[in-house]
């Protein structure tokens, strides 16, 4: 290993006046801040729900903090140019949700959600340690592009033959443990995506018949476009999954986009997705009654049985305000059963008001904008859109979940990044994390001496 | 493609800030209108997240709180429950509040502005004030003697302070504990069905939300009348009074309770409670100033709150003359309420000034600052001060040597006017016993304690429901107790 890494580790052969700077530093202390916070948190719900410090909190934090120290050390042996705010990020977020969690824990007594939520974490970190550690050059995945596609629609159609949950058919359940496939066929399709329109965007761009100005493909080329939309509505009405069907729609609209740089796509992707969601929102009752609480949140008040979960939500939202009650002293427990699922936000817009909200909102952009970064330093085709393509994932998520909770747009079961209760979910998105900390490891890494930008 | 890449973080970009938007709009330009949604249990729950104020009788609570560390956390207790129920009401989660507890609810709830120590401090700090208290004016020993003498039957005593207003008894029988509304399980509804669906109303307020005819009590109003108007002009002059007399335009004659009415002085009839002497002499007054004078006493008048609201007493302004005979005598349409009646007592013991009833002395933060005191209360004149002068003397006159013998107080001189009030489809109904008094002590400038006392018992022997035998004792309790009571 030890003689391995030297030979991928450029920095040791090149000239040392171009180097670029590792900041491998300020990665340590962010993670140190990042899980002091945490920690905070944590001691700020036990002090405000029982008047004590919990007594776990000590154990809490050093689990999250000897966690973040391996991933940090990992990265320091495997991805030194990575960016250094990545982890810091993840670690952030991660440990935010376990103090929502086990705030949210407190008032539902015989419910323990939040050591459960540690060891996925724990999981998810492990994911990430061997993924920096094994994985020493991104463009090996475009070689498995296709076996991704096969086990993302494996994933995904596998809980089919699974009972549905609370109306959605998304979840499989195997010896007490509930696993979302949806959520790890998410990186499995960027990986796919990426390869595919790396390989394929010339013909895509130029190539076929031009009608009424806009460029057409060929259908060899088109076929895959048509496949994809119609296993995200597929995926949608056998699964009732509004939320992952939009997440694979987006991230393949945006990905063409930036491969082909076709704005005629965008139109016809837009039309094809607006004419799906429409037809689907009225015909699969589902999702029509989302549709209909989205536009109508105090519908079931005005008709005498009390709030929903939407109404439930946004009442929290407004309870929070501009600074929030404070971690502990707000009241999301009435939102209801999904409220460390789905609804975990509005907790967060309770307790740590708009201020803390705008926080939580920009911690997402910049982990987002630092995979855009990424992918704008990097020179091969594949990395961009792979880099791209995780960010997206990221963007499309949050602003799906937000906007549901906060009556934005119509709710879809999606799980908030790093933050909701999920097993599935945390681990997926330390993957991402530690894909994008081999992409941005490796722009960064280009200039090292080798290449001139 | 570095183009395009920028173009797809324009768009995360504005999704980004769509969702900004949306919170700020959820947030804050929301928040009120989402916050005061019924559906909405936050206030509620924020509401009862703490201890209630207390209401207080001679400087000591007689409610308390309870904690049930349940959702809506606190409940409220009450020490001697049925004696105070009249004025405290009952703050339950379930049927909301009634009384003091309901006109105070912002002050013992702590949602009053007047309790934050700056303006708009509690919106900066999102923190809420510890609920006040209610320092009220009734004394504590009055209370328990006028609880005590009605004893559980069907009645009701007011007692206030002629001088100013204040309320210093108010009981009303039977009672009910508002402990049994407090909380929000099963035997609460329960409670509430069961007091509701109850015969005996024990959740009726007799004393001031309950209306009774007031018989010969009434007198003192018709005797204010007649002096006022000039109709009498030496109460010891005889007067031209038929025994029996038969109403104008009827055949009816009205007959009295004792013999040996006919022709006698305003005094003595007012001692023997002639009824009628008493009828003609309104019929002499008139309706017009029968009414004005009814009306300067408190009748007909919607608006009395004490805080909460008393219910109207009246005078029919718009009978003929025979309906005004019985009208003067305190039977067919005139009612009143038991505190109406002690304010009439009251305007004869206080030279004929009528002072508001008030229950509220003052207001206070948690620790006792005050916020907010009863203030000074409008003034009324009823009658001439001469004419009170006289109706002290008519009304001592009752206690000493007249019906109302049964409330004189060793070394105090006491007042009173004792009422028989006949109801019911053709006065079938048992007679309702009143006596209304004041009493002052050898020591005070002035009478200290007016009260109205009246009982409907059902189970006494009919011949034995006179004012004087049922009631006036109860009236003595109540003004021994005040007269007692040195602060």
């Amino acid at each position: 290993m030890t003689k391995a890494g030297t030979t991928v580790a450029p920095a040791e052969t090149s000239a040392p006046s171009v180097r670029l700077p590792r900041r491998r530093g300020i990665e340590l202390a962010l993670i140190v801040l990042a899980v002091l916070l945490s920690v905070y948190g944590y001691c700020a719900v036990g002090l405000a729900k029982n008047g004590s410090v919990p007594p776990d909190a000590a154990g809490y934090g050093a689990g999250l903090g000897v966690l973040a120290l391996i991933a940090h050390g990992a990265v320091r042996l495997r991805a030194p140019y990575a960016d250094p705010l990545l982890l810091p990020i993840g670690v952030l977020l991660n440990g935010l949700g376990l103090v929502l969690i086990y705030r949210l824990d407190l008032e539902t007594p015989g419910d323990r959600a939040a050591p459960t939520q540690l060891v996925w974490s724990t999981v998810g970190i492990t994911l990430f340690i061997v993924v920096v550690l094994m994985l020493r050059d991104h463009r090996v995945l475009q070689r498995y592009a296709y076996v991704c596609v096969a086990a993302a629609l494996a994933l995904l159609t596998l809980p089919i033959l699974f009972p549905s949950v609370n109306g959605a058919r998304i979840w499989i359940r195997i010896a007490g443990f509930s696993i979302q496939p949806g959520e790890f066929a998410k990186v499995l399709l960027a990986v796919f995506f990426a390869a595919y329109l790396a390989t394929n965007r010339n013909a895509l761009a130029f190539a076929g018949r031009r009608l009424w100005g806009l460029q057409l493909p060929t259908g060899r080329v088109l076929g895959p476009l048509l496949t994809i939309w119609l296993i995200s509505v597929g995926v949608l009405v056998l699964e009732r999954d509004l939320g992952t069907s939009l997440l694979f729609f987006g991230l393949f609209v945006v990905l063409l986009y930036v491969a082909t740089g076709l704005t005629g796509w965008i139109a016809l992707g837009l039309l094809l997705a607006a004419v799906g969601a429409f037809a689907v929102g009225w015909l699969e009752p589902h999702v029509h009654i989302r549709v209909e609480d989205w536009l109508h949140p105090f519908a079931s008040i005005e008709a005498g049985q009390g709030p929903n979960q939407l109404a439930q939500s946004l009442f929290a939202f407004a309870a929070g305000g501009v600074l929030g009650t404070g971690l502990g002293l707000g009241h999301s427990i009435l939102i209801g059963f999904a409220a460390k699922s789905d609804f975990i936000l509005a907790t967060a817009g309770e307790e740590l008001g708009l201020a803390g909200l705008a926080a939580i909102f920009l911690l997402y952009a910049l982990l987002v904008e630092r995979g855009y970064r990424a992918g704008l330093a990097l020179r091969d085709p594949f990395g961009r859109l792979l880099a791209i393509g995780l960010a997206s994932i990221v963007a499309l998520q949050v602003f799906v979940i937000a906007g549901g909770v906060g009556g934005l747009i119509p709710l879809t079961g999606m799980a908030m990044p790093f933050l909701a209760q999920g097993g599935s979910s945390v681990v997926t998105n330390w993957a991402i994390v530690a894909l994008l900390i081999r992409v941005s490891d490796s722009a960064r890494d280009q200039y090292d001496g080798k290449e001139t930008p | 493609m570095a183009r395009y890449i920028r173009h797809a973080a324009c768009f995360c970009t504005l999704l980004l800030v769509a969702l900004l938007v949306n919170a700020a709009r959820v947030q804050v330009v929301q928040a009120r209108t989402h916050g005061e949604n019924p559906a909405n249990r936050r206030e509620t729950i924020a509401r009862y997240g703490r201890e209630r104020g207390d209401i207080l009788v001679g400087g000591r609570p007689v409610t308390g709180s309870r904690d049930t560390e349940e959702q809506l956390r606190y409940e409220r207790t009450y020490t001697d429950g049925p004696l105070y129920a009249p004025v405290t009401g009952f703050a339950s989660q379930e049927y909301g509040t009634s009384f003091l507890e309901h006109t105070e609810d912002s002050v013992l709830s702590g949602s009053d502005p007047l309790l934050t120590p700056f303006p708009l401090w509690n919106d900066f700090t999102r923190s809420r004030n510890p609920g006040g208290n209610v320092v009220t004016t009734l004394n504590r020993a009055a209370q328990k003697a006028a609880f005590r003498g009605l004893g559980g039957r069907k009645g009701a005593v007011a007692a206030v302070e002629p001088a100013t207003g204040r309320v210093l008894a108010l009981a009303s029988s039977p009672s009910y504990d508002p402990a049994a509304l407090s909380g929000n399980d099963p035997r609460v509804g329960r409670a509430w069905a069961r007091l509701n669906g109850d015969v005996d109303k024990p959740m009726l307020n007799r004393a001031v939300r309950q209306t009774y005819p007031p018989g010969s009590t009434f007198k003192v109003v018709t005797a204010a009348a007649a002096l006022d108007a000039g109709v009498i002009k030496d109460v010891d002059a005889p007067t031209d009074s038929p025994e029996p007399y038969t109403l104008p335009g009827t055949t009816t004659s009205l007959t009295n309770e004792s013999e040996g009415c006919e022709d006698l002085s305003l005094r003595e009839a007012f001692r023997w409670s002639c009824n009628t002497v008493f009828a003609k002499l309104g019929v002499k007054v008139g309706v017009r100033h029968m009414t004005a004078t009814a009306r300067a006493f408190g009748f007909n008048d919607n608006a009395l709150r004490i805080p909460f609201s008393v219910a109207r007493s009246t005078f029919d302004p718009t009978v003929d003359k025979a309906q005004l005979a019985l009208s003067s005598i305190g039977q067919y349409n005139t009612r009143a309420t038991p505190l109406q009646m002690a304010m009439v007592s009251a305007a004869v013991a206080n030279g004929g000034q009528i002072r508001t009833p008030y229950l509220v002395e003052r207001t206070t933060t948690d620790d006792g600052d005050t916020v907010a005191t009863a203030g000074s209360r409008p003034v009324r004149q009823a009658m001439y001060p001469a004419t009170a002068a006289r109706l002290k003397e008519l009304m001592a006159q009752v206690v000493t040597e007249g019906t109302g013998t049964n409330a004189a107080i060793p070394g105090a001189v006491v007042g009173g006017k004792t009422g028989t009030a006949q109801h019911g489809i053709g006065n079938s109904g048992t007679p309702y016993a009143w006596f209304v008094s004041w009493a002052q002590g050898e020591r005070d400038m002035e009478p200290k304690v007016a009260v109205a006392v009246v009982v409907e018992d059902a189970s006494a022997v009919r011949g034995d429901i006179t004012g004087g035998g049922v009631a006036a004792p109860i009236a003595r309790a109540v003004m021994e107790a005040v007269l007692d009571s040195r602060y």
